[in-house]
């Protein structure tokens, strides 16, 4: 059993919950959901085809018979077809981006905003974090769940929040020199990010006050907690989310950092395979898919993830009685997360026809050189696109780097190159290497 | 009164330029003049042959993509301000020079230079009226050999 890295303190007795009694918890709140969700007119037409409702749910072994949910359902449901209350019950919208180039909405009674805050508590505390701490959120604020759902975590910690956000980082730096925040809230390639420019520029890890780093946001390994915390001299935490499910707070490692605990009395996990959608066996790698229990805005009957972790149901040494998930180890779509947005290579598709003239042969290649992902496209240049003009041939660039950042919302490199150069595939063309895969990055 | 002029799209990487010349050495073509545009990525390989559409289409059986342009070969007199007379007389018809390179020979006693004006036609006959020496690719190609 590993040690507990930090003070083993408990923000909600819920966690410890012996697991009888969850599962007692999780099938009435499990019936609620139903009969929730039957207000939804994807999930009211999906239960009479299925022939379920709220009553004929007897046991939890009945959560296979609820059909399931993808992106793409709620793709269509566009923007709020499957909001649950009136509009006039939502207390705040948030959104991920999509491979159209719209968000998927997500919405949030006031009661859920609660419920949010205090999942986010619970990893935080179990994390280290106390009442009388600063920390430094540096996440976006905006439609992404990340910066708010951190930021009112902190606060019903009762500690300080410094809401410093994404970006500009010698700022960051700054903020935490003069504001000595004890914990830094944000990706962990930020981190990194960070930990490199302190060393540019001289900023010993000792001279801050800085002893815990709460990460998440995109997938990451034990070598970059290895380098993050060796750099900066502090203890990481992962922590998983998203936003269909609610954000931040779906789960969290504990002081043993050897998984994280899912928060198993508001979200029911599943672990299928993606192919047949069986559940895998006990310890096997398969796709998440979650049931949300408690949300009133946006109930999510088995969403299917696409992410890929195993589920370990041994007890942790913390007391925590949620299953521990692994960290995410791969997805079943070929959804890249790059600098922590969300990108589809049928983004990068739409992109290039949206420019006229430009050939479906694509190459995305993901990299990360130092601590932050690079996206290089490969573009092939087909005899209509070629001019003898050097302007010409820049413009065309120019007008798909525009393209690819108003769809993807990433910057990418994009690389003409000769005709017929790009390998073609038969069947399902490979659009994507990932050297960070290669090295072990993710 | 038009040059017919190749042109190749390569990537900035060893070995592409020289491939290129290669399948044309092949076929027995003889290069008269080339210029190379570059960028850090890519370059655009312009060239001047004599057997164009033979040039052309080995080009494009190796795999390349060509792209055919006309052109206009201007002579030039071959002493210190010999191009900028010229070339202010193409300004002042207002005519926009895309990109301009020189042959490696002389005619006679000029310099001869290749121009890629947007509309040929009207460049050429502007060039003519104020008696520029406009070359025929039959002048041109004769001369080469």
């Amino acid at each position: 059993m590993p040690e507990l890295a930090v003070e083993n303190r408990v923000f909600d007795p819920a966690e410890t919950m012996p697991r009888e009694d969850l599962r007692a918890l999780q099938l009435q709140r499990l019936r609620q959901t139903v009969s929730r969700a039957a207000g939804v007119p994807f999930y009211k037409r999906a239960f009479a085809e299925a022939g379920v409702s709220a009553e004929s749910i007897r046991g939890l072994g009945d959560l296979r018979r609820l059909p399931l949910t993808t992106k793409a359902d709620l793709r269509e449901g566009y923007p709020l077809e499957f909001l649950a209350v009136p509009r006039e019950q939502v207390a705040r919208y948030h959104g991920s981006s999509g491979t159209t180039g719209k968000p998927t909405f997500v919405a949030y009674t006031a009661e859920d905003l609660d419920t949010w805050a205090a999942l986010c508590a619970r990893f935080l505390v179990a994390g280290g974090l106390r009442p009388e701490h600063t920390v430094q959120i540096a996440f976006g604020y905006g439609l992404f769940t990340g910066g708010f759902g951190l930021h009112y975590g902190v606060e019903r910690v009762g500690a300080a929040v410094l809401p410093a956000a994404a970006g500009n980082t010698p700022r960051q730096i700054m903020l935490l020199q003069d504001m000595g925040a004890d914990a830094l809230v944000c990706t962990p390639s930020y981190a990194l990010n960070i930990a490199e420019a302190c060393e540019r520029q001289g900023v010993a890890p000792a001279s801050l006050n800085l002893k815990y780093g709460h990460f998440g946001g995109e997938p990451w390994t034990e070598d970059m907690r290895r380098q993050i915390e060796s750099r900066l001299e502090i203890l990481a935490f992962n922590n998983y989310g998203l936003s269909e499910v609610i954000g931040p707070g779906v789960s969290g490692e504990c002081g043993a950092r050897s998984g994280m605990h899912i928060q198993e009395d508001h979200f029911l996990v599943e672990c299928l395979d993606p192919d047949t959608l069986e559940p895998v066996a006990p310890g096997e790698g398969g796709e998440l898919v979650f049931t949300t229990l408690t949300k009133q805005a946006l109930p999510m009957i088995r969403y299917r993830t696409r992410d890929i972790a195993r589920l370990d149901e041994a007890p942790c040494p913390c007391g925590r009685t949620g299953v521990r998930m692994s960290r995410v180890v791969g997805r079943t779509d070929d959804m890249l997360i790059v600098r922590g947005v969300n990108v589809f290579p049928s983004q990068i598709e739409e992109a290039l026809l949206r420019v006229e003239g430009t050939a479906p042969h694509y190459l995305i290649e993901v990299d990360r050189p130092g601590v932050m992902d690079e996206v290089t496209v490969q573009v092939e240049v087909r005899p209509e696109d070629f001019s003898d003009k050097m302007s010409q041939m820049q413009a065309l660039r120019d007008r798909i780097d525009r393209e690819i950042h108003s769809v993807a919302g990433i910057r990418a490199a994009v690389k003409l190159v000769e005709h017929g150069t790009l390998e073609r595939f038969i069947g399902k063309a490979k659009r994507v290497v990932d050297h960070r895969r290669e090295k072990g990055l993710l | 009164m038009k040059i017919h002029q190749l042109s190749l799209f390569l990537e900035n990487q060893p070995g592409h330029l020289s491939k290129a010349c290669r399948v044309l050495a092949d076929a027995e073509v003889n290069l008269l003049t080339m210029s190379v545009a570059d960028t850090q990525q890519f370059g655009i390989l312009r060239l001047i042959v004599k057997e164009w559409e033979k040039a052309r289409d080995v080009l494009q059986k190796a795999g390349f993509v060509v792209k055919v342009t006309e052109v206009v070969a201007l002579e030039a007199e071959d002493h210190p301000g010999g191009l900028a007379d010229m070339l202010d007389a193409i300004e002042a018809d207002g005519i926009n020079i895309e990109y301009m390179y020189a042959f490696t020979f002389r005619f006679g006693d000029k310099a001869v230079l290749v121009f890629r004006f947007d509309d040929p036609d009207t460049a050429v006959a502007a060039l003519q009226a104020r008696g520029l020496g406009v070359i025929s690719s039959v002048e041109l190609y004769s001369r080469s050999e």
